[in-house]
């Protein structure tokens, strides 16, 4: 099957970030029929969900590293040249630790790059390639942290805030061609990534996130949030004055 | 020449997947020649009025041609040749008035005769007269390398005709066919319709009905709601034989258009079967050899304009499969396993087949066919579907093209066991592989190219 159908069954998935838990709980929720794409850099957890995966289509594992913008437009290229992509799961992104941001600005500067853009990088490239092929879903990974910035990680925050305004504006650009991009706004999920950090309430695992994403793509939705129950949550914080906000614990 | 807009989205009418391509509109055969030497890497399809369910007239980033402009109806006693992109709706128009009408005609009206060509479509009368193509006498195709040929079912090239016939437009780009009309009296029909209490008395009927009734149709209460899960409403109708104003065949009044957004969920099992009650009772009214306009009879949902949109968002996907006689069990079955996860079809329709056609992907086949529309949101949806493929297959039948948007590769392999000798035809007719679709693409229809 080389193409999504009427009841939601894909056909093919490509993950950019093919290390990501988010990423792979998302192609594993995806369940595309005939094949998988896994695009990263080589490591463990690449190879362990290559074996994983295989299990429910055919998986091919493309070398790409998201930090050499020169390297991106040949790895999608390769990507869309073994056959047209229904899916694709843009899960690329660093945390990083807010202190070390605020003593060291190239710090900062390398997390806004491997969050925003690079992966704006990427997302281009693909809406080419989703134009020229009429059809596909683009998922960007966002996070609650797009909504509003938190004094805890502003620096990851405003990279996820430039990336999801990006995202839904590439997806307004797609009108009528076919394509379109989901946003998935997570909010604490239990990762490596957050590893040893306080969860927040309505903390999450990457599997729920899948979830959200997979059934995001059936109903064509265009934000979503993991849990869902998140949405008037952040409806309620992107509304409240800022002294009231920065005197809440979480921030 | 060729007008060429900027991409279109497409969708089928279940409208459950969208995709975009460039629209051109040819206005000579010449015209359609050239679009297809010059066709683009992602292929060339013709796309009629959209009323395949599924993917079938849309082609992802290619071209889709539009040929409303091959609109031309020349009668010559009971032979017609219409241009492809005539529409049935128009063509009954010009029919009646020489008191002749279609062989065979689907639940609608707007559709064009190279629609019914590619999707190989049948009637109420199946089990009389066979498919639209059983009447066709000859085709006029551009195919792959340019050539524009005749295909006639009855000589050298009746291997091309009946790859056609129920090809799914990939054999190439029909621009005209002829085929034989039969005359009729009037506009009238004179219609049956009785109650049917549960499935089985209902299929006796319609078994008993295969050598009285030309017409013949059972709509199915699926819904359990008020009645047992197969009770139904069976007409039988002929063509008024008295002679009448065949010339003035009114149309319903287009009196309704349906909202252009409805939620989805609307149509939850509560509300299909209130409906289905309610259809049951106001609508079965039983009479026999009651008048009624040819048109109210072939096209009752014609009236309401867009009427799929009720389905919402997410659209809605028609099912429709066969089963051989021996395998009747087969339609209690999906009727019974659909009403299990909550997935109680909209609008039934139970139909008796005849015998088939030589075409390779042609849907019928002698038995009985079960038409069901479900909206799309029960969970279980996708994969109770393909456990029906597997028992629909099993049972030696298989799922009709037209209305599909989810079976599998493996389905249409099982349930169509000539498809290598299609693709085979379909490849000698189109060697660079340019006639594609998205159906094409999800089920690897024309094989590995």
């Amino acid at each position: 099957m080389h193409m999504r159908n009427g009841v939601g069954d894909i056909g093919s998935v490509l993950l950019l970030g093919g290390s990501s838990e988010i990423g792979i709980a998302s192609v594993r929720a995806l369940a595309p029929k005939s094949r998988i794409l896994l695009a990263g850099r080589p490591s463990i957890e690449l190879e362990t969900a290559t074996r994983e995966l295989n299990a429910l289509a055919p998986v091919e594992v493309l070398d790409l590293d998201a930090a050499d913008i020169d390297s991106h437009a040949r790895v999608i290229d390769a990507a869309f040249a073994t056959g047209d992509i229904d899916v694709i799961v843009l899960a690329i992104g660093v945390l990083g630790d807010q202190g070390q941001h605020e003593q060291d600005p190239s710090v900062a500067v390398a997390t806004a790059t491997a969050t925003y853009t690079g992966p704006m990088s990427l997302a281009l490239h693909c809406a080419r390639h989703l134009r020229t092929q009429g059809h596909g879903t683009l998922v960007v990974l966002s996070s609650v942290a797009a909504d509003r910035p938190r004094r805890a990680n502003f620096v990851y925050g405003s990279a996820k805030s430039g990336l999801d305004a990006f995202a839904r504006g590439l997806d307004a650009a797609l009108a009528g061609s076919g394509a379109s991009v989901v946003v998935v706004r997570p909010g604490f999920v239990h990762t490596r990534m957050t590893a040893g950090r306080s969860p927040a309430p309505l903390a999450t695992g990457p599997s729920e996130v899948g979830q959200v994403v997979a059934r995001a793509v059936r109903r064509r939705s265009r934000i979503a949030y993991a849990p869902a129950a998140l949405r008037p949550v952040m409806l309620a914080l992107r509304a409240l004055p800022e002294p009231i906000f920065r005197r809440l614990p979480m921030s | 020449m060729n007008e060429v807009v900027t991409p279109q989205l497409l969708t089928g009418w279940g409208r459950s997947t969208w995709s975009a391509a460039t629209i051109a509109a040819p206005r000579s055969v010449d015209e359609v020649v050239d679009l297809v030497n010059n066709a683009p890497a992602r292929g060339i399809l013709a796309r009629g009025m959209g009323r395949s369910y599924g993917d079938a007239a849309q082609n992802a980033g290619g071209t889709v041609l539009d040929l409303s402009a091959f609109n031309d109806i020349t009668i010559h006693g009971r032979d017609v040749r219409v241009g492809a992109g005539v529409v049935l709706s128009d063509l009954i128009d010009v029919l009646l008035a020489h008191r002749l009408f279609v062989p065979v005609t689907p639940g609608t009206s707007q559709v064009t005769v190279a629609g019914l060509l590619a999707a190989d479509v049948h009637g109420k009368n199946h089990h009389i007269d066979g498919s639209w193509a059983n009447h066709v006498t000859s085709i006029e195709i551009v195919t792959g390398d340019g050539q524009v040929r005749t295909l006639r079912p009855d000589d050298e090239s009746a291997q091309q005709f009946w790859a056609t016939a129920g090809g799914m437009g990939l054999t190439g780009i029909v621009t005209a066919l002829t085929f034989t009309a039969i005359p009729v009296a009037s506009d009238q029909m004179r219609v049956t319709t009785r109650r049917i209490p549960d499935l089985g008395t209902l299929m006796d009927a319609m078994r008993a009905a295969d050598t009285t009734a030309r017409y013949s149709v059972a709509w199915i209460d699926s819904t359990g709601l008020t009645g047992p899960i197969g009770r139904g409403i069976l007409t039988t109708a002929e063509h008024d034989d008295r002679p009448g104003h065949a010339a003035h065949a009114p149309r319903p009044a287009r009196t309704l258009t349906m909202p252009a957004r409805i939620p989805s969920g609307l149509l939850r099992p509560f509300t299909v079967g209130a409906f289905n009650s309610a259809y049951y009772r106001l609508m079965g009214r039983e009479g026999t050899n009651v008048a009624m306009p040819l048109r109210t009879y072939f096209h009752p949902l014609d009236g309401i304009a867009e009427w799929n949109r009720v389905y919402g968002k997410r659209g809605f996907v028609q099912y429709q499969f066969v089963v051989p006689d021996a395998s009747a069990w087969v339609i209690n079955t999906a009727l019974q396993l659909l009403h299990s996860i909550g997935a109680p079809s909209a609008v039934s329709v139970l139909k008796r087949f005849g015998a088939a056609n030589p075409g390779p992907l042609s849907f019928p086949m002698p038995g009985w066919t079960l038409a069901l529309d479900i909206p799309i949101g029960p969970p279980a949806l996708a994969a109770t579907l393909d456990h029906l493929d597997d028992i629909v297959i099993t049972a030696g039948g298989r799922e009709y093209l037209a209305k599909d948007a989810r079976m599998s590769p493996w389905s249409l392999r099982r349930g169509y066991p000539r498809l290598g000798e299609w693709q085979e035809t379909a490849a000698e007719m189109d060697p660079r592989g340019i006639f594609t679709s998205d159906l094409d693409r999800r089920l690897n229809l024309r094989g590995d190219r």
